[in-house]
């Protein structure tokens, strides 16, 4: 049997995220969602488009780690100064991020914890780009720690990107562009496919019950009708993610890096 | 007839600048800053300042110096050290004003005031909470659909600053790296745009004429120009030379211990920028840093 770790486990659920038959900007924060993309691009959506994380368009996935400046292949030019542009603003983009907050209206805070706007306990990033992003194009979250710090009960301390929660919705506004995909945790996916965009779970990964699910999660799950165990990858996909990770850095993200098919599961 | 002749000295630069002015600096995070002229703020008296940047250590090391009044941005950062550690400080003990908002939201900002509109209609914004936590109003669609959009006001500058590859005496600037980011809007947004360069030239018709497509800022925006190699030190600065990873990490332990701006500024901010450069190991050793890969 072949040893798959839980890593390469949520790399391939994020692959399946990132599924599609269009052509869009594919962008993966992190090292499994970033994998996950050019799994994807490298598999079942040849349609996705990738950066080399500074300006240009790659065809070939540029692997995480160390590598040399020139060693990625030019095939176009997408740079910040026109991102808002050609991505975001025009809707042609998936990202998968992995907020510090989320809740159940799949709203997420990367900006800053506690205290007032003002003075906050602990400043973070800012929002970046993630209210345009939510409002404009497909979003996807990967959580490494799947918590009720992370999943919140009520809302958000700050929301810096736009979810589905009916209080913040104003008379005449387009919420039309909101697409809130997959989340990917070191538990289970989810999605957001419960009654009024509820968060669900439709898959668990080798050993977690639903109740374990539940029970580090601020707020109530539903359980999909058709809830199943995440898929493995195949061989093929376990090869890629060589490729796109020649120094195994996957191996570093979840704690104690466990496996979940092979030797040691 | 005189040519036109742009050249300023780094503290005639500062010399034009004021206490309680709206300052944009461009670059983004830890690429491309006019660290030089920030350097040059930095040994100044100039305070009380509004600051407009994506923001990296030019942010970090202001807000440190209690230069800062208010903060415009959408994020602050090192990239490779993700929260910006003396920002982060400043922040926490509520010492400066801020308006946030979202990345795109901020180039738009910048578009309207360089248009001289009082504000572009967006729908980024909605569904979060900058809308009322940075006072940003609606507006209707005048036509069929009566769609209601965020106002995103414009961001009128007092004054620009930006790191070039190139310029010559009239303002004719070269940006040869991948990515202008939004030094253009800057500079448009802004009353007055001084850039720092890596090279100076008399002429650029008779320098680097074939490089005529990377004047990505027409010379009637830009107001004064200097000669600073090095100047983007400690960010990158392509293809001449990367960030300096090292540096970053000195700088943020720095604001862990000892903390206080006032023990480590002169590490940070050098007397002048001889001895700056010269404490970073002179022109070679920036020269000699590796662009950064992602």
């Amino acid at each position: 049997m072949t040893a798959i770790s839980l890593a390469e486990l949520c790399i391939f659920a994020c692959s399946q995220a990132f599924k599609t038959d269009r052509e869009m900007i594919a962008t993966g924060i992190g090292p499994i969602p970033r994998v996950g993309a050019g799994l994807a691009r490298l598999t079942h959506s040849p349609g996705l488009m990738m950066t080399d994380g500074e300006a240009y368009l790659v065809e070939q996935p540029v692997p995480i780690g160390p590598r040399g400046y020139d060693d990625r292949k030019k095939a176009g030019h997408l740079p910040f100064s026109r991102f808002f542009d050609s991505a975001v603003w025009t809707g042609r983009r998936h990202a998968m991020v992995t907020p510090t907050q989320i809740d159940k209206y799949g709203q997420t805070n990367l900006s800053a914890l506690g205290g007032t706007h003002a003075q906050p306990k602990i400043q973070m990033l800012g929002v970046r780009g993630f209210p345009g992003n939510s409002i404009y194009h497909i979003n996807s979250m990967f959580v490494p720690t799947h918590s009720t710090r992370v999943f919140v009960e009520g809302e958000v301390d700050m929301v810096s990107s736009a979810g589905y929660n009916p209080a913040k919705r104003i008379a005449g506004a387009d919420y039309s562009g909101i697409d809130l995909r997959r989340m990917i945790t070191n538990l289970c996916v989810m999605d957001f496919g419960g009654p009024d965009n509820a968060v669900r779970v439709i898959h668990l990964h080798p050993g977690v019950s639903f109740g374990d699910v539940q029970e580090a999660t601020g707020f109530e799950l539903i359980e999909a009708d058709d809830i199943s165990t995440t898929p493995m990858p195949s061989d093929e996909d376990l090869a890629i993610m060589d490729r796109l990770d020649p120094t195994g850095i996957r191996a570093k993200v979840l704690k104690d890096n466990p496996m979940v098919s092979g030797a040691n599961a | 007839m005189a040519e036109l002749d742009k050249r300023m000295s780094a503290a005639d630069i500062v010399g034009r600048l004021s206490d309680g002015m709206t300052l944009g600096i461009g670059g983004w995070g830890p690429r491309r800053k006019p660290m030089a002229l920030v350097r040059e703020i930095l040994r100044s008296d100039l305070k009380d300042l509004t600051i407009v940047s994506y923001g990296g250590a030019d942010v970090g090391m202001l807000c440190a110096a209690g230069k800062v009044k208010k903060l415009v941005f959408a994020f602050v950062s090192l990239d490779a050290i993700p929260l910006e550690p003396w920002f982060r400080k400043a922040r926490e003990a509520g010492e400066i004003e801020v308006f946030e908002m979202d990345e795109g939201m901020f180039q738009w900002g910048l578009k309207a005031a360089a248009f001289q509109l009082p504000f572009l209609p967006t729908r980024v914004g909605l569904g979060t909470d900058l809308a009322e936590l940075g006072g940003l109003r609606t507006v209707t669609s005048p036509y069929e659909d009566g769609e209601t959009l965020i106002a995103m006001p414009a961001i009128k500058l007092d004054a620009a600053l930006l790191h070039v590859n190139r310029s010559d005496r009239r303002g004719n600037v070269q940006l040869l790296g991948p990515d202008v980011y939004y030094d253009p809007w800057f500079a448009k947004a802004a009353d007055e745009c001084f850039v720092s360069c890596e090279e100076l030239v008399e002429k650029m018709e008779d320098a680097y004429p074939d490089d005529a497509d990377a004047n990505v800022i027409e010379r009637c925006f830009v107001t004064g120009v200097t000669e600073i190699a090095g100047g983007a030190h400690p960010t990158s600065m392509p293809p001449a030379y990367g960030w300096d990873m090292a540096w970053f990490k000195d700088y943020a332990g720095a604001a862990k211990d000892p903390g206080d701006w006032s023990a480590v500024k002169d590490r940070f901010v050098g007397a002048d920028e001889d001895a700056y450069r010269e404490s970073v190991g002179g022109q070679s050793a920036i020269s000699a840093l590796k662009l950064p890969i992602f």
